[in-house]
């Protein structure tokens, strides 16, 4: 089976005042349905980026796709027209973001709102379509749901507000679900309230889910495959468990063990955490022919610094863009 | 050791109208009847989710927040009726570090004349030797000489953190406030704040009251930690004993809702999801305020509200099923 | 650490530097502050290099522009009109500062008073800002100035007293926004006292949009100045540009250069002023500071 998204060596640039800097510098991958593949990195690397270019709203005049492909459901979305473009958002890739309260129109109830997101893409009248607006809220566990889909959204919590965005995108019954930080905003009880909603739904649908965060936690409950993105490259893609138990990248290795985690075995002295000294390069850095991370890491070697280092295959389909992953 | 800060049914409350300029005055109960202690070179951490709270209890400790009834003892005397002299006084040995530091800082001040803006409000010190102590404070948080010269959207949020930090410490203080010093930093970052943090402790003795929502922070920066729930301490307790036994329904589906890395503890930890949402803040149920989310409630839990009550080892817990 | 912290050390810049930066990137606002010296310049030292008395009778009235060495020409009295639009942009520019200053005060003080205590005071301060705000401004000022005598302090005076509205509700809006900023909160933890916070801490950062806010009244004073005058409330000892237009507004079929030469001057100086401040709001509006 051909998978659902296949992303090939794309490359996207972003024109700025010191001129064009790739955000995303040859980035390739595969999706298959009723999966979930996961971003992770800090701000700035490019994980958003991603996102707006598969669901073709990069920043008109400043952004575009200078090469490669995305291939969905055996189209090429960056040889597609605005309009069917249009078609394939909402009705095959749905997204969801960060703040549900700015992402909801705050004059028109919640209710309505699914309705009209139902009605722009499938044939249904009003009345059909406010049954299945209420019916999409019941989906995804909001209590009372006929008498909830008249509220407004700041009438609403935010765990509430964001389950109102997911019955949104699911509206249409995407194939493709795209959430981008969907629970930075909210509590952690909430947030597992909404990561085991997304699991049931993607269980019942089929759709395949792109999560883009920045805890390694979350990718470790939620995704079955990771790329952990750095300055607009790929530092290290592959199954979750095999990066967790061996991260070959010395960002993935820093990423993991520079935020306290809770574990199964707590001990009473608690050493330093591991420091990743720096902060990621300004847009002007991005596609030099060199390792971006080098500045940052421990491990740099000349090398590092003049040349960029080839993507090397571990086993499981682990794959390490680092000068020196056999050796980490 | 013995307890720098000893706070007592601190009860902090907001004036809320409901139903227009003409309706009806109620009062929200921000944080109801809390008590806490900490003990003098240690870390008390606060945690709670949003609206728990954590963030009013740490302002009215440091008397940025109006309280409305209660005590809070610093070194055995009560700062709160404090006024003019003698609140300056407290202000010098309480200090605050706030969690957003894009609008922690005057963005029309220079970074030096940030870190010395408590000397100069609060201490009478000249000014060779107050520039003497920021250069001072520069180094300590990790921070060049060059930089003192900068405006603060020339740092990156991390070293604004640091900024923060070292203005905290201007003043040598006994207690500093940390209100979720590090949520608004990236996870790489993250860690250079919380290390320096607990360097800074260590050569300094100082005393930490810090507020956080991250668990996992929590865990690796305090010696003890207060839970909170609609505006109560629902468990407190030592580090240990909170994280490998919590005891009120809350802390634990809080505890299991973290995500976590560690394959082992995924696999032997049963989810506890707690359904709904908390209850309206001013219209609060009788009982426990967990009652209706909490997965054990009985009919008890929705009459009576359960005490804070010590186990005798310290551990104490608000919960009639603990 | 220190070795691999390579976090980059920026050059320390001003804002003022910084706001200089942005506001030459507005070219039409960078001519318009040219054209605005050169007006300044020419109200400043213009009486002493063309001397000529604006009062006297020069030549027979109505004389055309370019006529007998008089560059633009006489009024219905024979003055000659391009001594008196000398004269009379050091009055204009004088009244537009002025009110600016007036209203600014009272504006200020009103919004940082209302903006920083909130509760009773801030029902009060505004209530009389929308009291103040409903009144017809054009029929106040000329019932003050008929009311006291049309000399220069009372007409500035009165337009200043009608035009501070704005002023205090954005000095207002920006103190309860700002008032709410953590850094002011880190201010009063350092012990600084209310006075402090008000105007060494927020008023500072409230400023960019009332700099903006008064340049452009700068502006619109001087037009209402000339509208005051053009009525015949005006200081009948001194020109202004309004007052030209006001005393020879009988005659503008006749001898309409005598009406529309005040017109452009005072045309050219507010829009001069109206461009200045969109550059301004261009280089202090931190929003825009990134692109």
């Amino acid at each position: 089976m051909a998978p659902l998204l296949t992303v090939e060596n794309l490359r996207i640039e972003l024109t700025t005042r010191d001129g064009v800097a790739p955000v995303i510098d040859d980035l390739s991958l595969n999706l298959n349905a009723g999966e979930t593949l996961s971003f992770v990195g800090e701000s700035g690397c490019g994980k958003s980026m991603t996102a707006l270019a598969l669901m073709g709203l990069l920043p008109e005049k400043v952004g575009r796709v200078a090469a490669g492909k995305i291939i969905f459901d055996g189209e090429d979305l960056t040889q597609a027209s605005p309009q069917r473009l249009r078609e394939i958002r909402g009705n095959d890739i749905s997204m969801i973001f960060q703040e549900p309260m700015t992402s909801l129109n705050p004059v028109f109830s919640v209710g309505e709102q699914i309705a009209e997101a139902i009605r722009a893409h499938q044939n249904l009248s009003r009345k059909a379509a406010w049954d299945k607006a209420v019916e999409l809220l019941d989906a995804v566990r909001i209590p009372n749901p006929k008498g909830r889909a008249v509220d407004y959204p700041f009438q609403m919590s935010g765990g509430q507000r964001q389950r109102a965005m997911i019955a949104m995108a699911l509206a249409c019954e995407p194939k493709l679900l795209i959430a981008d930080e969907p629970t930075t905003a909210l509590d952690v009880t909430v947030q597992a309230q909404i990561f085991d909603l997304l699991t049931d739904l993607q269980k019942q649908s089929g759709a395949a889910i792109i999560l883009i965060t920045h805890d390694m936690g979350a990718v470790a409950e939620m995704a079955r495959d990771v790329i952990v993105m750095y300055a607009g490259r790929k530092a290290e893609y592959g199954p979750v468990d095999a990066i967790i138990e061996h991260p070959r990248h010395p960002y993935t290795q820093g990423l993991i063990s520079c935020v306290p985690h809770i574990v199964s075995d707590m001990s009473e002295e608690r050493p330093d955490l591991v420091e990743v000294p720096g902060i990621v390069p300004s847009l002007k850095d991005f596609g030099r022919d060199e390792c971006l991370f080098a500045s940052r890491c421990a491990h740099r070697t000349e090398q590092c610094l003049a040349e960029r280092p080839p993507e090397k295959p571990f086993a499981g389909g682990q794959l390490a863009d680092c000068w020196h992953a056999e050796e980490l | 050791m013995t307890d720098l800060l000893n706070v007592e049914n601190l009860t902090v409350r907001f004036e809320v109208k409901r139903g227009g300029a003409f309706g009806k005055k109620a009062h929200l109960y921000a944080v109801d009847d809390v008590s806490f202690t900490v003990k003098a070179g240690e870390t008390l951490a606060i945690v709670g989710e949003s609206g728990s709270g954590k963030t009013t209890a740490a302002l009215a400790v440091a008397r940025l927040q109006a309280a409305y009834a209660g005590r809070i003892e610093l070194d055995g005397e009560d700062i709160l009726p404090m006024e003019g002299e003698a609140l300056r006084q407290v202000r010098q040995k309480v200090q605050f570090i706030f969690q957003d530091p894009y609008s922690s800082l005057n963005p029309r001040k220079r970074a030096e004349a940030i870190v010395q803006e408590p000397l100069d409000s609060l201490s009478d010190k000249p000014a060779a030797e107050k520039a003497e102590i920021v250069k001072g404070l520069f180094e300590a948080v990790g921070l060049r000489p060059e930089q003192m010269r900068l405006f603060p959207h020339q740092f990156s949020g991390g070293q604004r953190q640091r900024i923060g930090i070292a203005r905290a410490l201007a003043t040598q203080p006994e207690l500093i406030i940390c209100d979720e010093p590090v949520s608004a930093l990236d996870v790489a970052v993250q860690a250079q704040i919380l290390n320096l943090l607990r360097k800074l402790q260590k050569d300094f003795g100082l005393t930490y009251l810090f507020i956080s929502h991250d668990l996992g922070v929590v865990q690796h920066m305090s010696d003890s930690i207060a839970v909170m729930y609609m505006g109560k301490v629902v468990e407190h307790a030592r580090r240990m004993d909170l994280f490998s036994n919590p005891r009120h329904p809350y802390t634990q589906a809080l505890l299991s809702a973290v995500p976590t890395v560690d394959r082992a503890k995924r696999a032997a930890q049963k989810r506890i999801l707690i359904p709904g949402d908390p209850p309206d803040p001013v219209n609060l149920p009788k009982g426990c305020r967990f009652a209706n989310r909490c997965p054990v409630a009985q009919d008890k839990c929705r009459q009576d509200e359960p005490a804070l009550l010590d186990d005798g080892k310290g551990h104490r817990v608000a919960c009639h099923f603990s | 650490m220190s070795d691999l912290m390579q976090e980059p050390i920026e050059q320390a810049q001003s804002p003022l530097a910084e706001a200089w930066g942005m506001f030459k990137r507005n070219h039409a606002a960078v001519a318009a502050l040219g054209v605005l010296a050169l007006i300044v310049l020419g109200a400043i030292f213009g009486p002493y290099i063309y001397p000529t008395d604006p009062f006297e009778m020069v030549w027979a009235p109505f004389s055309p522009p370019g006529q007998e060495g008089y560059l633009l020409g006489t009024d219905y009295l024979g003055r000659d009109l391009l001594a008196m639009i000398i004269n009379g942009a050091r009055v204009s520019l004088m009244i537009g500062l002025a009110a600016a200053v007036v209203s600014i005060f009272i504006g200020v003080t009103v919004g940082a008073l209302a903006g920083f205590y909130r509760g009773w005071v801030e029902e009060v301060l505004m209530r009389i800002t929308e009291f103040f705000q409903v009144l017809p401004t054009l029929l106040f000022s000329m019932v003050l100035v008929a009311l006291f005598g049309a000399s220069l302090p009372m007409i500035t005076f009165a337009i200043g007293v009608v035009s501070w509205t704005a002023v205090a509700r954005i000095t207002r809006s920006e103190f309860l926004r700002i008032r709410e900023l953590e850094y002011v909160k880190a201010s009063r933890a350092s012990g600084a006292s209310n006075r402090k916070l008000m105007f060494g801490v927020i008023l500072p950062n409230a400023l960019p949009p009332i700099i903006v806010q008064s340049a452009l009244m700068v502006g619109s004073a001087i037009l209402f100045e000339a509208g005051l005058s053009f009525l015949g409330l005006t200081d009948p000892n001194v020109v202004s540009w309004g007052q030209i237009i006001g005393s020879n507004r009988q005659y503008i079929l006749d001898a309409g250069y005598t009406v529309t030469i005040p017109g452009i001057a005072i045309f050219v100086t507010v829009l001069a002023i109206s461009l200045v401040g969109d550059g301004l709001n261009d280089a202090l509006n931190p929003k825009l500071r990134q692109r």
